[in-house]
């Protein structure tokens, strides 16, 4: 129930693949609102704060993934062909990359000058300190290309559970909701 | 060959002597004795101040004839500093300076003016953001005189206060900028 299965997903890796896709576009509409907020709105100071709290939760959601999906068997893909089965893998890769490179260089962005960044009031995550030079504007670079490149992934993502769903007409989207 | 040498000698100790006689100083930015910084009011409430790291310049300075001196600054806006990476970051995008788009910021003086008691006033253009102004720096001589490594330097402060509304800021931000310079030149 709780484990994946070499056919099915378990309610583990459900709960964080939806949890995840809720987080992605509440950072992604937020962040592009958030940075073109007035110095005087109320939101200012917190959306920020509330973006990069749900950011590094997210980053440790993330990290326990990655282990869970390495300790669990993998359900087996159900495109036919060779060529859909490779470029599942290619996409499903790209996304956790992208997710990685974002959620790290927006850390980078907050943590550049020493400060570390309190995640909901709660604690504080340390900086590491400056790695690079103008290293605020470079992560910040990063950040803002590769949430645009993400979304474009995602969005294929999306187009290909509905392709499974509605033409093939298979499970694949069925049991990214069901566990086994 | 000897001869060459010696007259190359002599040319280059006679050049050396002719750049003195001028007072020309290039400001210390090598032992970093130079420094600009500003200071802007935040809400009204407190005074918010940062520093440009990246700057060079040379000034002309003769104290027999003051009114003759020169004085040209060249800064990398993209190197402001106010001690919070965020608002660095923001300081350097299209909101304030858009520093991709305008790489270089610069002061020329035009016209200084001796105004007795080692004060100075000096005007000239002040570039930021691809706009360039007019401006007065208030000017005050500190020092000059032998260093303990053999050279020769002068020190001056100043400050001016621009408004952010003339440099054509995307930020809805408005409000005056003092800008402060204290800069120490070494006699070429």
């Amino acid at each position: 129930m709780l484990k994946n299965t070499e056919h099915q997903f378990g309610l583990i890796q459900i709960i964080i693949h939806w949890v995840s896709a809720i987080a992605v576009f509440g950072l992604f509409f937020v962040g592009i609102w958030m940075v073109d907020l007035s110095y005087y709105s109320e939101w200012y100071r917190t959306a920020p704060d509330l973006h990069k709290s749900v950011g590094l939760t997210l980053l440790a959601l993330t990290l326990f993934r990655v282990f869970w999906v390495l300790i669990n068997p993998k359900p087996q893909a159900l495109a036919e062909s060779k060529l859909e089965q490779s470029a599942g893998k290619l996409g499903h890769s790209a996304l956790y990359i992208l997710l990685l490179v974002i959620m790290v260089s927006g850390y980078l962005i907050s943590t550049a000058d020493g400060r570390g960044i309190e995640v909901f009031g709660l604690f504080e995550v340390p900086s590491l300190g400056e790695f690079i030079e103008n290293q605020e504007d470079v992560a910040g670079d990063i950040h803002e290309w590769g949430a645009y490149i993400l979304m474009g992934v995602v969005a294929l993502h999306i187009v290909a559970a509905l392709k499974h769903h509605f033409l093939n007409k298979d499970r694949t989207l069925i049991r990214m909701i069901k566990p086994n | 060959m000897k001869n060459i040498l010696i007259s190359a000698l002599a040319f280059a100790a006679l050049s050396v002597s002719f750049v003195a006689d001028a007072a020309k100083y290039k400001i210390d930015i090598k032992g970093a004795h130079a420094f600009i910084n500003f200071k802007a009011s935040h809400l009204g409430y407190s005074w918010l101040t940062g520093r440009f790291n990246e700057f060079d310049g040379e000034f002309d300075f003769d104290p027999n004839n003051i009114n003759a001196s020169k004085i040209t600054v060249d800064i990398n806006p993209a190197s402001i500093d106010s001690n919070h990476a965020e608002r660095d970051k923001h300081l350097r995008s299209e909101d304030f300076l858009s520093v991709d788009k305008f790489p270089k910021s610069k002061f020329v003086s035009t016209k200084i003016t001796d105004l007795g008691d080692n004060k100075l006033k000096v005007e000239g253009n002040f570039t930021l953001h691809g706009v360039t102004k007019p401006i007065v720096i208030d000017a005050v001589k500190i020092g000059e005189g032998k260093d303990p490594w053999g050279g020769y330097r002068a020190g001056f402060s100043g400050t001016t206060t621009i408004n952010v509304a003339d440099y054509d800021f995307k930020s809805a931000w408005v409000g005056n900028v003092e800008l402060e310079l204290h800069i120490e030149g070494i006699r070429q």
